[in-house]
Order: structure tokens, then sequence, then C-alpha cells
């Protein structure tokens, strides 16, 4: 098997032709895997070796999203606009998948987002259920996102904001002042992401002890096992163990 | 000395053959007190735990103090940090349940239970989840909303120096908990739930021992009700201790029994309901005093409304069904079935994958040992724990293993409220605010 | 009726050993240190089904100044480390301290960045606990080997020779890895 991509990314223009285009050209990819049994030690005589498959999560979707998706996505847009903000310019991209909404919203205008999905009557998100760190180490120049679930008990409903930060510059803007709430969400982010929410009160170390190096939860940071030894034999630590891919 | 010598209210020295000799004389008691608020410029600062009896579990409190008045209250966490989540990102999908089970480690089923909706709904499943496996999820849920709230109460308790209600509430614990072993094997972190369904049907005699406990628990519960609910040093400790308004619980993201203390009643089981609760009959308590004391008596009736659900769960549970999906790439082939040896597949299992068909026991190796694979995206699943809103948020990369898990931990959310509920009041309310929001540790840190 | 109804003539010939020994096991003030799952066990160990008060045990001491065994209950986190290391020299001699449940001991299924693998790292430990968590009948059985071995403890020199022994054998002793046989 050839070291070509076999269900690659559309936009590649090395990609074979007859090769049919991925169902979803917008979808992020997140990873090209290699192989199947997460072996690269040369170790691999299976024959899967030569596997490059292209991970992506689901991509941006068109309308009609469906239910009450298209009702909060109208009241969004139309709060943004009064606010002489293009909806465009903050809403990167809307995703539909699994029945959650997802609105992947440019970092600059977070703030201003998060305070019309709270203050908005026809929106009314109030609760806000803390930031959620993500770390794509293979998608280039989007590596951390941070990810937040707000709830409305007004209208029982729940949607998703997802924002992204590069590696090189990690920082987000602070949502304590609209939810306080995440003071200690965006804490323990930073603490195991590295981002920077700007505008924290207090942005310091949480979880780990102060003077610890490092974001632990980030993919590039080991999982830090060690190798159990017994009786003439050494199991290795977890993320050192061959494992399925 | 800092007050000079001509103050009335120093001891003034002289020198004598035996040494110096100080004569102490009354003084103005004003004076006294002001003068020891003017040299008073230092904060006393007070640092309770991280391991104190009356914390609550490792937990360090950083109080500012003014004799016995606390002025300013911070947190200190992160002393039980035990990497769970990047732990899980190293272990198949079906594994995640066993760490999970460990985050709040008095409500072992409803991590679970979060943790499995996640991962069906990415595996788009949610639908196909058999309605026995879903009644026995709600069971043992409420089951452990008991266990969890008896917790709460007794240890609350304890930490107010009661010892009888801390004796009572673990006495009626050990009773649910024989049940959880009767049922799942283990009295706590069960990994009885998992993707798809659970890991096996109730044992034999169950339902009867269920029918047992509920009774026996109708006839306990009451008790609480008589030693602590009137009880005049109870209430005059917690009652307008810890006072947390709506629009307090709302910017702090409080959910649970502080959230509905504050009169508000949300409860996800009603408002975003899963595992089919709305097709179950109860109410979900609320108070209006927004203190301790309304939180303490929301406990007591929650109890009730639960031994309720699982009296109407064991109604349903009469009518045998399937605990696991249907589909075999999901679904472990083997029935759990106890041997000679112990716990073990069934023997029919057993002849059938080593005797008739190969393919079968490669599916089942391959099932145990790689786990099956959850399509790349993500997915959020909240239920509503003992302690309010838990959620989890499931990120996969079409791979075996989590590619994300985090979990919103409603103590970890709810223990931020912390300093807005102490500050300005007595040391000893600390203790009592504290415990009124029920934080576990084990929870918080993850 | 004990012991004292059977004595010949009111008198009974032990060693000072002995005697010391028996009364520091007969009532040794556990310090709380619950830290996690298995700090619940330990709280139901105390409670009324299982009733730690029967070994004369039920006296668990806030502080460390007045407690002689730690019962190290649950994961260590590299926080807590150093927490644990201060509470453990806050405690007179003599001490003891048991490792109650399988992450206390060898970290157990955390063995990740956060866990301490094992707290005898930092401190000094008499009985290990498996389980996870341990059941409450499990913790009395680790209590009462631990009355046991310290029924047995030496004083003076004696208790030099036997920890001067106590470390040669250690030393012989073949490290795991080096173990061949059965895994048992």
């Amino acid at each position: 098997m050839s070291d070509k991509h076999v269900n690659g990314n559309s936009q590649d223009e090395s990609a074979p032709e007859g090769v049919p285009a991925q169902r979803d050209a917008d979808g992020e990819v997140i990873r090209v895997r290699k192989g199947m049994f997460g072996a690269n030690d040369g170790g691999d005589t299976t024959g899967y070796g030569g596997l490059v498959r292209t991970i992506a999560l689901p991509g941006a979707s068109s309308r009609p999203y469906g239910g009450w998706f298209d009702e909060v996505a109208d009241e969004l847009e139309g709060a943004l606009e009064e606010q002489d903000l293009l909806p465009s310019n903050a809403i990167e991209k809307t995703v539909v998948d699994r029945g959650e909404l997802t609105f992947h919203i440019a970092r600059a205008h977070l703030l201003q987002v998060a305070r019309t999905l709270r203050d908005d009557p026809a929106l009314r998100f109030e609760l806000c259920t803390g930031v959620s760190g993500v770390h794509y180490p293979e998608d280039k120049g989007r590596e951390l996102h941070a990810v937040y679930h707000l709830r409305s008990l007004t209208h029982g409903r729940l949607i998703r904001l997802e924002v992204s930060a590069p590696d090189a510059d990690p920082h987000v803007p602070s949502l304590v002042a609209v939810y306080p709430t995440n003071d200690w969400h965006e804490r323990e982010a930073y603490d195991f992401f590295g981002l920077i929410f700007d505008g924290h009160p207090a942005l310091t170390r949480i979880m780990m002890p102060d003077d610890w190096q490092g974001f632990p939860q980030r993919k590039d940071y080991p999982l830090g096992g060690i190798a159990v030894e017994y009786k003439g034999a050494q199991i290795p630590a977890p993320d050192q163990r061959r494992s399925y891919s | 000395m800092t007050t000079p010598p001509s103050s009335p209210s120093s001891a003034s020295a002289r020198e004598t053959t035996e040494g110096t000799v100080y004569t102490v004389t009354g003084g103005d008691w004003d004076e006294v007190v002001q003068s020891a608020a003017k040299a008073d410029d230092e904060r006393i600062v007070v640092n309770m735990g991280p391991q104190h009896p009356s914390t609550h579990g490792v937990l360090r409190l950083i109080l500012e103090i003014d004799g016995e008045t606390v002025t300013e209250a911070r947190c200190g966490i992160g002393y039980l940090h035990t990497g769970i989540e990047k732990n899980l990102e190293f272990r198949n999908w079906t594994q995640g349940t066993t760490f999970v089970t460990r985050m709040d480690y008095l409500t072992p089923f409803f991590n679970e239970t979060a943790y499995c909706l996640g991962v069906e709904k990415l595996l788009g499943i949610t639908e196909q989840i058999p309605d026995r496996a879903s009644i026995i999820r709600v069971m043992l849920m409420e089951l452990n909303r008991l266990s969890s709230h008896l917790v709460c109460v007794a240890t609350g308790g304890m930490e107010l120096g009661a010892t009888t209600i801390m004796i009572y509430g673990f006495r009626d614990r050990e009773l649910i908990l024989d049940a959880f072993e009767l049922i799942t094997g283990l009295r706590m972190n069960h990994a009885f739930i998992r993707p798809g369904g659970l890991a096996q049907d109730l044992p034999p005699g169950a339902m009867d021992k269920l029918g047992e406990l509920l009774k026996t628990m109708r006839k306990n519960l009451p008790e609480y009700d008589k030693l602590a609910t009137g009880n005049p040093i109870f209430k005059a400790r917690m009652q307008d201790v810890g006072y947390l308004d709506l629009t307090g619980c709302m910017a702090l993201g409080a959910t649970g029994p502080v959230l509905r203390s504050a009169g508000l009643p949300h409860d996800l089981r009603k408002t975003d309901p899963y595992c089919g609760y709305e097709t179950y009959d109860f109410e979900v308590p609320t108070a209006d005093t927004c203190d301790s004391y309304g939180r303490f008596l929301i406990r007591l009736e929650e109890m009730r409304q639960s031994l309720d659900i699982v009296e109407q769960c064991l109604e349903r549970l009469k009518k045998p069904g399937e605990v696991m999906v249907a589909d075999k790439k999901i679904a472990w082939p083997a029935q759990l079935a106890i041997g000679a040896d112990g716990l073990g597949n069934s023997l029919d299992h057993i002849k059938k994958i080593m005797g008739t068909s190969m393919e079968a026991l490669i599916h089942h190796f391959k099932l145990v040992t790689e786990g099956f694979r959850v399509p790349a995206g993500q997915a959020y699943a909240a239920v509503e724990s003992p302690k309010g809103e838990l959620g989890a948020h499931v990120v996969s990369d079409g791979g075996t293993r989590p590619y994300r898990v985090h979990f919103r931990d409603p103590s970890f959310t709810n223990l931020q409220a912390m300093a807005a509920m102490c500050e300005g009041g007595q040391i000893a309310d600390v203790i009592v605010a504290v415990a009124s929001l029920d934080p576990v540790m084990g929870g918080v840190d993850r | 009726m004990g012991l004292e109804e059977k004595l010949p003539s009111g008198f009974l010939l032990t060693t000072v050993e002995q005697a010391a020994g028996w009364v520091r096991k007969s009532s040794v003030f556990p310090a709380t240190f619950g830290l996690a799952c298995c700090a619940i066990e330990m709280m139901t160990t105390g409670a009324g089904r299982y009733d730690l008060a029967r070994f004369g045990m039920e006296v668990f001491r806030g502080s460390p100044r007045q407690a002689d065994l730690m019962i190290v209950a649950g994961r260590v986190s590299q926080k807590m480390a150093p927490v644990l290391r201060q509470v453990y020299d806050q405690m007179p001699n003599p001490k003891w301290v048991i490792s109650m449940g399988v992450c206390a001991s060898s970290g157990g299924m955390f063995n990740n960045y956060a866990i301490v693998q094992g707290v005898d790292h930092i401190v000094p430990v008499d009985i290990y606990l498996p389980g996870c968590p341990p059941r409450p009948e499990m913790l009395i059985d680790a209590i009462l080997k631990l009355h046991q071995k310290i029924q047995g403890s030496k004083l003076g020199v004696n208790a030099e020779e036997a920890a001067r022994e106590a470390e040669e054998a250690a030393l012989k002793a073949l490290p795991a890895i080096e173990m061949k046989g059965l895994l048992r």
C-alpha cells in the first residue's frame, strides 16, 4: 500500500485522482493517523503499517440547523448586528452534530458574544458550566481549544461555544466578567493547558503545586507513568505500552 | 511594650535587689480596646487544612480573621489532584468507567452514567439503550443519591460535633452499600454502568433485597427528622448560615441543593431529562431560606423522593429484558457468570468460542483488548448528581481511546461559593457553610 | 472475668518489652488522614457496624501531636506529599503508618504525573493494605496485624539490634526485577 492519503482531504492537491473527496471539506483535521497498532519502532509486521487515515472533526453545517437551533442562531446573529458586529466576523462556523449546536467564535469577540448570549432576552444563557480545554497538536494554528457549555434555564437549552488559539499565542479573553463561575474553571484550564485568559482577576495554578513546570494535560506532556517491576519482568508505563491507535 | 509607660494600663518597672519588678495596674477598658485596635494593623491569616478533621476532605481554607469574624476566605484545592482525565486518554472507552467512577467517590454511579451517556451520544446509540438498562441506571443513581446525601448529613453533623447523626447516617449508608455489593459486587467504585448499557443484569434475589431495603429506609428516614430537624441547637447552628441567594447562585454557577435552597426548582431530571426520567413521578423540593438549614431539609426531602423513584423502578423491573445494546461491535459478547473459581465467563460462552467458533473468539479478543472505535467529534452529557449538574465533555478522534474527557464537577463549581457564604461570618460558621455545600474533594480535584 | 482472676498470688511476671507493647497496642490513637475513597471506608470502620471501638481505636485525633498511628487512606498527590510528611513529623514517637489502599501503597491505577507512586517514598510504612478501596474488615485485619507487630516490638538495645537485622535482611533481599518463579 502506498503512502498516499486513502481518504484524504480534498484540498490536498497531491491526492490522487479518482479518490472521492471527503464528504465535508470544512471538517477540522486534527490528526493524521499512520499504521494501525501505534507501534513506530518498526516492529509492526502486520502489513497495516502503511495505512494513513486523516481524522477530521465534524465540519460546518449549513442552514437549516433544525429545531430551536435556527432560532438561537438567528437571535444571536441579529443581536450581534444590533451591536454593529458582523456575525460572520464573530462566528467562524456553526456545527450541528449529534444533536448539539456548536458556535466556533473568533477569540477577539468571545466576550461580546458571551455577554449577548447571557443578556439577550431571547437567548438568556444564564448558566455557564465552565470551560474545558482540548489540545489538538496537529491542528496547526489552532492547537488549543477552549470549549464552553452554556445552559439556558429560561428556555431549557444547551449550546456550546468553542474558541481556538495557536500554541504560540495561547491567549483567550476571560469570561469571568460575564460568568463569575468561570473563575476556577479558567484557572484549571490554564493549569492544565497553558491557556492564558486575558482579564482573569488572578490566573494562577489551581490543581498543581505553584512551582510545577509545564502544563500536564497537553498532548505533548507525557502521562508521567513509571514502569512497574515484577518478578523478572518489567511492565512499561501506560503511555509507553504498545496499543491500538 | 508599645504603649508608653505613662499610660495607666501599662506596667511600671522598678529595680530591686531581686531583679526588675513590674507593677501591673488596671486601666480603662475602652482605652485598652482602642490601643489594641490601633496596634492591630496586622491581619491574622489562619490556615485550616489541607488535613483538618472538619474540612470535608483535603480542602485547605485560608481565612483572614478579625477576632472570631472571617473577613476574607479563600480555598486552596488540588491536594487530591489525581490526573484522572489524562489517565483516561491511555485506556479504551470501556475502561474509562473504571477511572471516572473514582472521581467523586461518593457518587460513582452518577460519574459512570454521565460518562456513558456522553460516549453513547458520540456513538449515536442513545436511542438503542435497552429500557431495562436505563431503569437499572436510574435505580442505582437514586440509591446512590440516598447514600451520598446520607454521608453529607452524617459528616455535616459530625463537623458540628453531633456524633449521633454520624452513626445514624453511616448505619443507613451501609444498608445501601449492601445492595450495591449484591448488584455490582463492590461497595464503592463499581464501574458497573458501561457504554452501551450495564456490565450485567441484576442477580437473583436482588428484587427482594431491594424491596426490603426500601421498607427499612422508609422506617429509618424519619429518624433524621426527629433527631435534627426540630433540634434547637442544630437549627441555631444552621439557620441563616451560609447564605447564598439566587443571584449569587446563578453568578457562581452553583447548582443542586444550593440552587434549590434559593427557591429555583432547577433539576436536570426535570428540565433536561435523561435515562427516561420524564416518565417517573417525583417532586423537586425547594426552600426559600437560601441557608444551610434549607439545604439540609432539601436533602432530606430528596431522599424521600428518591425512595419513591426506586419503588417505581422496582415495579418496572419485574419485566425482564436486555441490559446491553444489541450491537455486537460494542457489547461484550460474554455474559459473566459465577464459576467454581469465582467470577468468570459463562461456560456456554467459553464452550462456543473455544470449540465451535474461532471467529467469535477473535471477535471477543479484539473487543476486549482493542475496544470499539468511536467516530470523531465531541459531546456533552449532564446528569443531576446529588451535588448539582455533573457534566461530561467527551471528545473522540475516532480511535479506541478517549481523546479528551473533561468533567464539570458540581463540587468544584459549588465550592467557589464558599467565599461568598463565609465572609463576614464567624469561623464556626465556615464549617457549617462548607458542609452544606457538600464538596467531595475527589470530585473537586479529579 | 479476666486474666487477673487466675493469678495464683496476685503476681504476674512478664518482660518490660511485653508490658510496654501490650500497653501501646491496646490504645492506639489514629490521626485522621483521610484523603480519598479509602477515607470513607475508614470512617465506615469507625461507625456503628464495624465499630473500631472494640479495639480501643475509635478516637481519631484531629491533631497529629496526639496521635501515634497514621492511616494514609487514599491517593497521595505530589501537592499533598509535603503536607503528609509534615503531619508525620509532628506525630510523637513511637508512631506507625498503615498505607491503606492500593493508591497509597503503590500508586495503583493512577500511574501518572500527579500521584506519588507509593507513600513509602515519603514515610516508612508498617502495614500495606491492598484493595480499592479495602473493605472495613480488611482495615480491621490490618489494624490487628499492626497490634501484633506493636506487641512484639523491642526496646532499647534490643530495638537497635532488631533494626540492624532488618536492615541487613533488606540489603540482602532480591530486587523485584531479579526474582524468578511463579507470579505469586
